[in-house]
């Protein structure tokens, strides 16, 4: 019993931590994209790494101070955005989906290059470039302090808080701007483009403000990851990251201010409690060793996972915090 | 038809029509754009007295098909211009290069004056032109005012920056609101409200998707087919809606294929045939147009031919040939050939 509760605090702790804070922020920001506005951003992920290597660049490459590199990160995040929809959103929304997938895959291994050794040491990737941003803390970062039945170092418990504290700022943003007329402009190009169209709105420019907006929610995300882990490496932001905060926006309910965000913390509880659950199951003898080894738990995880999500897909496909009627409503 | 106006209205008109004083405000403006358009000569791209739409030239080919092809049409501002004509003869076409959706290949058209031609669709319907389409585009998962209130142009809150501040475009909203309500309530949907416009029926979309076009406060609009597929009651209303906005100066283009809707409501009626605009008159003139009824009745197209004309036609190519094979002219013989045949 006492196990099961040490996994439950684990499991807490993966839910309530940066990688739960990074997967949030990417969620949110394809929420803009593709649950307010209907656009297909498969490459969330590539803004997450711009974010990421704009703060370890800048910092550890060129010597610049810790907000420089932030600023770094968010224009390199507007400048891919507008790289990418320039050319494709006034064309179907296949078209973006098919530029961002390319896009994330090719910044990836642009950056682990042999060419780009020299700014992003490849694939050893780049590193030390947080002490500025540890520094900020207010309190000593050298301790571990014992929350809720786990241990966090003092500068995990740094970037954790201004990570939570950047996720309600971005969900204040959200919400002020999906129930303003620009988020219902936003939501009627996602119904129909060409009927905005017909009413003098011009379509384009919101679809790049909201393609804008969730690429440097997806930078601040990559940036938050990058200093929870205090190293950059380009294998860190594979794309299936980006597969996965969608399935958390799903999972939460899109175009819904929280969505996301409960979403995210729900999916690293459970791949964390299915972790630890399974392995304490295991090692007290409960699952056979024959039917279920320890080393197959990292996998057996994601299978559950997909398993909750499709019975979560027959039994409640608009979410947690979605609107049956809205969603049934595409189902004529 | 011209000379007593109320005769024509049909008798549901009087339900919608309590919102509008039909004395004053009502019955001038109709007068005027018929009485305008009564020494109008009934010829292909005459000139009109006071045209809101002049179109120059303008052509649109796809491949190897021409689309649309007008050399010169007039749309008299104030009155009811219908658009007919057979299928795939250009009509929605022109309404898509009249509104931005689609660029020609030549050509030159002019709102109020203002050439449009470089235009795209949101800076078209910004003039003051604003269209519906054939296809209703109902807005599902938003709600029958937020349809509505999409509408409204200028609205403050619709610029991204100005959005996180509500103070600066509250008051705008209340006034939006207002009129939308206005508008719902005269065509009977305020009780649907805050129903998803995807729960709407047919027939209540075609009217939410009018409302919302009024929202803009238009000068011109256009619609596209506004009564396919609506049941004949709500046609009527949907007509007394239409005649409303000419009472409202506004100038209406409609797309309409049941010529008992064309023949009520017209002022003017354009027939385009093969992408050309192959007649125009006031409604009456219509039927009569040897033009017209050739391309909706197709003498020289693909309507069926009738016995009679069928046995003349083949008799006289019959005899044609024969002429030519024998100086004779066996005539008899062909002809009972053909009863054999038969």
């Amino acid at each position: 019993m006492g196990e099961l509760i040490d996994a439950l605090a684990v499991a807490l702790k993966a839910g309530l931590g940066f990688q739960a804070i990074f997967l949030a922020l990417l969620a949110i920001g394809i929420n803009v994209q593709f649950g307010y506005t209907g656009l297909l951003n498969f490459g969330q992920i590539a803004f997450a790494m711009l974010g990421g290597y704009g703060i370890a660049i800048s910092v550890s490459k060129w010597g610049l101070p810790f907000w420089v590199g932030v600023a770094v990160g968010i224009l390199a995040a507007v400048v891919l955005a507008l790289l990418l929809g320039l050319p494709t959103l006034r064309l179907r929304a296949d078209y973006l989906a098919i530029a961002t997938i390319a896009a994330a895959e090719g910044l990836r291994l642009l950056f682990r290059s042999v060419s780009a050794t020299p700014v992003t040491n490849g694939t050893r990737g780049l590193s030390g470039f947080n002490a500025d941003f540890v520094a900020l803390a207010p309190w000593d970062t050298a301790r571990r302090y014992p929350i809720l039945g786990t241990q966090w170092s003092g500068a995990e418990l740094w970037v954790t808080t201004v990570g939570w504290l950047l996720v309600a700022l971005s969900c204040l943003l959200i919400w002020l701007l999906v129930r303003s007329p620009w988020g219902r402009v936003v939501k009627s190009i996602r119904e129909d483009e060409d009927a905005v169209r017909a009413l003098g709105k011009n379509v384009y420019v919101y679809k790049m403000q909201a393609l804008v907006l969730g690429g440097v929610l997806g930078a601040l995300g990559g940036m938050v990851y990058a200093l929870g882990t205090a190293s950059a490496n380009p294998d860190q932001y594979q794309n299936a990251n980006t597969f996965l905060a969608y399935a958390a926006l799903i999972l939460g309910g899109a175009a819904r201010v929280l969505g996301p965000v409960v979403g995210s913390m729900l999916m690293f509880f459970i791949i964390q409690f299915a972790d630890t659950g399974l392995r304490t199951l295991i090692d007290n003898g409960v699952i056979p060793e024959d039917l279920l080894s320890a080393t197959d738990v990292a996998q057996i995880r994601f299978v559950l996972i997909g398993l909750g999500l499709m019975l979560l897909l027959v039994f409640r496909p608009q979410g947690i915090f979605g609107d049956r009627r809205e969603v049934m409503l595409d189902a004529r | 038809m011209p000379a007593d106006p109320t005769a024509g209205q049909p008798a549901p008109h009087g339900a919608h029509a309590a919102s509008l004083d039909p004395a004053a405000a009502g019955r001038a403006p109709r007068l005027l754009a018929r009485a305008a358009l009564r020494d109008v000569p009934w010829e292909v791209g005459v000139a009109k007295p006071d045209p809101a739409i002049v179109v120059d030239g303008v052509t649109r080919t796809f491949g190897g098909l021409t689309a649309v092809s007008v050399d010169h049409l007039e749309v008299q501002r104030g009155g009811i211009t219908g658009l007919i004509g057979p299928n795939g003869a250009g009509k929605t076409t022109l309404f898509n290069l009249l509104t931005g959706f689609d660029q020609p290949n030549t050509g030159s058209w002019s709102f109020d004056g203002r050439p449009l031609g470089k235009l795209a669709p949101h800076q078209v319907a910004r003039l003051g032109v604003v269209r519906t389409f054939q296809l209703t585009k109902a807005l599902s998962r938003l709600t029958v005012l937020q349809n509505m209130l999409l509408g409204a142009q200028g609205q403050k809150g619709e610029s991204f920056l100005r959005a996180l501040v509500p103070g600066t475009w509250r008051a705008q909203e209340r006034a939006n609101t207002e009129k939308a309500m206005d508008l719902l309530t005269r065509f009977k949907l305020d009780r649907k409200k805050d129903d998803f416009a995807g729960t709407l029926s047919g027939g209540q979309r075609k009217l939410l998707e009018m409302a919302r076009a009024l929202m803009s406060d238009p000068k011109v609009v256009m619609l596209d087919e506004p009564m396919a597929g609506v049941n004949p009651a709500l046609t009527q209303s949907l007509l007394g809606h239409v005649k409303d906005l000419r009472e409202q100066g506004m100038t209406v283009v409609f797309v309409e294929h049941d010529m008992d809707v064309v023949r009520d409501i017209s002022d003017w009626v354009v027939v385009m045939a093969a992408g050309k605009v192959i007649a125009e008159g006031p409604p009456e003139s219509i039927s009569q147009n040897q033009a017209v009824v050739d391309a909706y009745l197709g003498a020289h197209h693909d309507a069926p031919l009738t016995v009679e004309e069928e046995d003349r036609v083949l008799a006289e190519a019959e005899a044609a040939i024969a002429r030519e094979e024998n100086a004779d002219g066996d005539v008899i013989g062909s002809d009972t050939r053909r009863e054999e045949d038969r």
